[in-house]
């Protein structure tokens, strides 16, 4: 990987298996492997996006970066200032503490405020619980942090019923960087909201990475908005990463057949794009009895014999492009076509 | 509470009649905290109102039941077994002369039926605050006061009364004592079991989780009534009415608890699992904070309402247990034990009063479940989108 | 009238009485679906546009929705089910004439499949009942047999045996294929699709979307296709309606409204999306502001405060009309009132 002095996260084969129980003595008959074997590493400043259909693991693996999981196994290791911290090795305390550096931002910003809390209580609440700021300072800090997301300082005795979600989102978005994290999981921050305040959420968290200096694990199923935001792309398929890849590299030039076929069910704004899509067939496995070999094989145009047998390692094709499929060198597959759409 | 219910004539309020008002109370509901949209929200049910103001009706009946009821409750009047409820008269053959009743003269006609009649001669005028029996005011002071009635010389029996000739309506004023703490006490002793084993089993998961459980199924398993009965048989005859009051008391949370801790585990659970409290979590906010600040306060709305719905089957189950002699014990007063006088249908056929308590535990249950209704409804946060 | 028009609305207001006011959640909507076309309305939460499909169905739950106003014109023309013209606005929402209406003439297929199915029977039965419901002298196995071919034909695998099966145990995709195959049992002429992939994967999506326009080429029906996924909509429709606050803003045929809009949420709403296939843009074009609260809708044009173009003095005085500025093409803004004149004169002249 990159060399060590601009990593913020390493993630090395995160497992999370979540037992299924069956009967009345809770007998575990299995596991739903949501996520099985993710390794990725995310550089200080960007953003690496993670897409995904529903059930791939993508909120899963988003979720024990934060340690709202205990992973199943796995290491997760944050370079803090020169010093790598294993998030396993943390005592509970110490992972209390840390946990000023990592947060969350939440698809539901329904459920994700608690509806007996004020705008000030939800979002002093971090300052307090860690002891960084209380009274006066703190309101002050909430202040700010308030404005920064474009709210204003009445708002902060209102209380959630009265916000529509966009704006409920902003108190998410506030609530998650009062306290300076270094990494933000955003889990599907924007598709819960309105078409036109998608863009307003986009531009807020844009602008406040480069303000404050933030990276962002930006997890979401749509592609079009995980590019704009992101620096590169993780593609995610039943628990594993299938492609990793800078963002356009991987829209023009997609190296993994689950990748392409994303890439052209992605609906366009534009009723003159000629419909060359590419029919998937079938629908994604299921994450507790995944298919043996690729798990992709039941719905790729291109599987041969070995697909069925051998599960496809993620290696490294060319420098900073990862992807797991036994005939990544070998598939001439079809990504977006720019040239087309600058002219039209 | 007070500012948030000026709301009530809604935004649609004429814009002209001044933009600061309407704006003043957009920002009283923006600040309007999560308890007074759930009043607000309770004070639109009607059906919940009237019945909050019912049920204080009567717990002011039961709290002032010596001074409300005319007579004590074993006062006999002999040669007034069974008799009918009292015609309460405004005129006589003179004119309008206010309130009074007419003396009763008992007897029986050619098939031996017991047969009352007026006497025409004798008025009885009603008054407030008259002097009748002696009874001792909550234990503070003596006194022979009593809201109403028709002094030593007549007898007003609003209900008419039983075999004995005590006064019915006495006596269901002094029933609805117990028969609607009971069920308060009951609620409360179930609650705080459920509270503390459906927590334990919530909070702690697994094996514990299960074995709790488990048990509960067991419980709720058993028909309720002969449960009760086999508990209330227990009870010993010799020990006297307030021993028994609350041994029934606890047969009938022990029956009871078992469905409060699953709605207790099970809202713990799931408000586990909401994304306000993995956000907390996330935010490095304590489990102590977690659970005081944002798990009770969400609960609290819902055991509100919990035990709102299960005040009247603690009621239904004072009066089972009353009604077939295993619960409160004569001489002391409960619906139950006066609907006993009911248990034979030549009784009823004959003397239909005798039914008039059943109609307060229904009205009662009623009331219960109307107000539930509206709490429940008024308690869902999301509701107001 | 055009006679391959098969549904009118003209002026439609279903409002909403509830204890915080009026919410005008449709005020005064007027379109044509013609045969065998599909209308595309898109916009976001609280446009009324699923509340214009209800009003259709009569779905409005009342109270407290009520249609207040507006003809809801059915044309039932040469099929030959005589009487002609039918105003679902008249009928009585419980009713037998609409009943008869419902799944029969005109069918829908909604968000979420789990919640449209009734949960305690089987796909089957479900799909039975509607074709026994609507189809005269077809017995219970005959039922069958058209249930298992309408399975089939939506690309239901195994159909002989799904049929049998409860819609919770078909996935997300296959249960709205199955909600596809229940609406269109009876050959409906007009399937109202109310946001029918939102809840769908992207791959999913792409199935059912091109699925539909398969069935609909096969069943020749018109479709009433609401979204507010714009590339959604431009892929389906073939006109499109954009609302916004309870009221048509825009309209025209697809590649017009995508190559030329007019009005500025139009133009907004395009802007501010993200374009996989265009080259990537700094910053994204953001609408300013949020969708107003329904009981404090800006005076004037529903639209005037969050409007880049916006005209003191007349955006916030008056709601403009719906007025064509192209042979197929209408929009609700005043920049184009000039136009419009000059529209009416050219069709006087």
């Amino acid at each position: 990987m990159a060399d060590d002095s601009d990593l913020l996260l390493e993630v090395n084969d995160l497992k999370m298996y979540f037992p299924i129980q069956k009967g009345l003595l809770r007998r575990t008959t299995g596991y739903v492997k949501a996520v099985d074997g993710v390794s990725l590493s995310i550089k200080k400043g960007e953003t690496l996006g993670l897409v995904g259909e529903s059930g791939c693991g993508k909120t899963t693996t988003g979720r024990c970066i934060v340690r709202v999981y205990q992973p199943t196994e796995g290491e997760i290791v944050f370079h803090d200032e020169g010093e790598a911290v294993n998030l396993n090795l943390l005592a509970r305390q110490e992972l209390k503490a840390f946990r000023r550096n990592m947060q969350m931002i939440f698809q539901d910003p329904f459920s994700s405020l608690n509806p007996r809390m004020t705008v000030l209580e939800l979002v002093g609440e971090p300052l307090l619980a860690h002891g960084i700021a209380r009274g006066q300072e703190l309101e002050d800090r909430v202040a700010e942090m308030v404005n920064a997301v474009g709210l204003k300082v009445e708002h902060l005795p209102r209380y959630p019923h009265s916000f529509s979600g966009g704006q409920r989102q902003r108190i998410g978005i506030a609530r998650a960087l009062v306290q300076r994290p270094k990494l933000v999981v955003c889990d599907e921050p924007v598709s819960a909201l309105d078409v036109s305040v998608q863009s307003q959420v986009v531009n807020l968290l844009q602008d406040l990475q480069s303000e404050l200096d933030l990276t962002y694990l930006f997890v979401a199923h749509d592609m079009s908005v995980v590019r704009q935001v992101s620096n590169r792309i993780a593609v995610m398929y039943v628990g594993k990463l299938v492609e990793v890849a800078e963002s356009e590299e991987l829209l023009r030039n997609p190296k993994h057949p689950y990748s392409e076929t994303l890439l052209s069910a992605v609906p366009r704004p534009n009723p003159h794009h000629a419909m060359q899509r590419l029919s998937l067939e079938g629908e994604p496995a299921d994450p507790a009895n995944a298919p043996p070999g690729c798990a992709f094989h039941p719905r790729c145009r291109y599987m041969e014999d070995i697909c069925q047998n051998e599960v496809p390692e993620l290696t490294e094709l060319t420098p900073g492009r990862h992807v797991a499929c036994h005939f990544a060198d070998q598939l001439q597959l079809q990504g977006i076509d720019y040239s087309a759409s600058i002219q039209s | 509470m007070t500012e948030s219910v000026r709301h009530e004539a809604g935004p649609a309020v004429e814009a002209a009649e001044s933009a600061d008002v309407s704006d003043r109370e957009k920002q009283e509901l923006y600040t309007a905290s999560q308890r007074q949209l759930i009043w607000r929200r309770f004070r639109r049910h009607r059906l919940a109102q009237v019945s909050i103001v019912m049920l204080a009706l009567l717990y002011v009946l039961a709290a002032f039941a010596e001074f409300i009821a005319p007579y004590e409750t074993s006062h006999d009047f002999k040669g007034f077994v069974y008799a009918p409820p009292a015609k309460i008269h405004l005129f006589d053959e003179d004119g309008f002369v206010g309130p009074f009743v007419y003396g009763l003269k008992g007897g029986r006609d050619e098939s031996y039926q017991r047969i009352f009649e007026e006497v025409k001669e004798e008025q009885y005028p009603v008054r407030l605050f008259v002097r009748g029996d002696s009874y001792e005011f909550w234990g503070l002071f003596e006194t022979d006061l009593h809201l109403f009635g028709v002094g030593e010389e007549g007898q007003i029996f609003l209900f008419g009364t039983d075999r004995l000739g005590r006064d019915l309506f006495s006596r269901v004023i002094y029933g609805t004592r117990i028969s609607l703490t009971i069920g308060l006490v009951g609620v409360f002793l179930s609650f705080v079991l459920g509270l503390i084993i459906g927590g334990i089993s919530g909070y702690f998961g697994g094996v514990v989780d299960e074995v709790i459980q488990r048990l509960i199924d067991l419980l709720v398993s058993i028909p309720q009534l002969p449960l009760w009965m086999a508990l209330a048989a227990a009870v010993p005859r010799e020990w006297d009415s307030i021993q028994t009051y609350f041994a029934i008391t606890v047969v009938l949370s022990i029956v009871g608890w078992a469905g409060l801790a699953r709605t207790v585990r099970g809202r713990l659970l799931s408000l586990r699992e909401e994304d306000f409290t993995v956000a907390a979590r996330v935010s490095g906010v304590s489990e102590w904070r977690i659970i005081t600040k944002h798990l009770l306060p969400l609960f609290a709305s819902y055991i509100v309402v919990a035990i709102t719905l299960s005040v009247p089957g603690m009621i239904i189950g004072e009066t089972s247990l009353s009604f077939i002699g295993l619960g409160i014990q004569p001489p002391a007063v409960s619906w139950g034990t006066l609907l006993q006088d009911s248990q034979m249908i030549a009784n009823v056929a004959l003397h239909p009063w005798l039914l008039i308590p059943a109609l307060f535990v229904i009205v009662t249950v009623l009331m219960f479940n109307f107000m539930g209704d509206g709490l429940r409804d008024a308690a869902d946060p999301y509701s107001i989108n | 009238m055009a006679s391959d028009t098969l549904l009118e609305i003209k002026d439609l207001m279903t409002h909403f009485h509830l204890q915080e006011g009026i919410v005008r959640a449709v005020d005064g909507v007027s379109f044509e679906v013609r045969r065998g076309q599909t209308l595309g309305i898109i916009g976001e939460s609280g446009c009324g546009k699923s509340v214009t499909a209800h009003s259709i169905l009569r779905l409005v739950p009342s109270p407290p929705g009520n249609i207040v106003n507006g003809e809801i014109l059915l044309h039932r023309g040469e099929n030959g089910n005589g009487d002609g013209l039918v105003d679902l606005a008249q009928l009585d929402p419980r009713g037998a004439d609409i009943r008869a209406i419902r799944g029969a003439e005109i069918s829908m297929v909604f968000q979420e499949p789990m919640t449209s199915f009734g949960p305690m029977h089987t796909i089957g039965n479900q799909i039975i009942e509607s074709i026994l419901l609507h189809q005269e002298g077809v017995d219970g196995s005959e039922a069958r047999e058209l249930a298992i071919e309408n399975l089939r034909r939506v690309g239901i695998p195994r159909a002989e045996q799904i049929v049998d099966a409860y819609p919770h145990q078909l996935s997300g995709g296959m249960r709205q294929r199955a909600m596809i195959a229940m609406a269109l049992s009876c050959s409906p002429r007009l399937l109202i699709a109310d946001e029918p992939t939102t809840a769908l994967d992207v791959t999913i999506q792409a199935q059912i979307l091109e699925l539909m326009t398969a069935l609909q080429d096969e069943y020749g029906m018109a479709v009433i296709f609401i979204t507010h996924n714009l590339g959604v909509i431009a892929e389906v429709a073939d006109e499109v309606a954009v609302m916004y606050l309870g009221r048509i803003v825009e309209q025209a045929g697809v590649n017009e409204l995508f190559d030329n809009p007019q009005h500025p949420y139009t133009q907004g709403l395009l802007n501010s999306i993200p374009h996989i296939d265009e080259a990537k843009l700094a910053r994204l074009r953001a609408i300013e502001g949020v969708v107003p609260d329904p009981y404090d809708i800006p005076s004037g044009c529903a639209f005037s405060d969050r409007c880049p173009s916006f005209m003191p003095g007349k955006c916030d005085s008056a709601m403009p009309d719906l007025a064509a500025t192209g042979p197929e093409h209408r929009v609700r803004c005043f920049l184009y009132s000039e136009a419009e004149e000059i529209v009416t004169e050219v069709a006087d002249g």
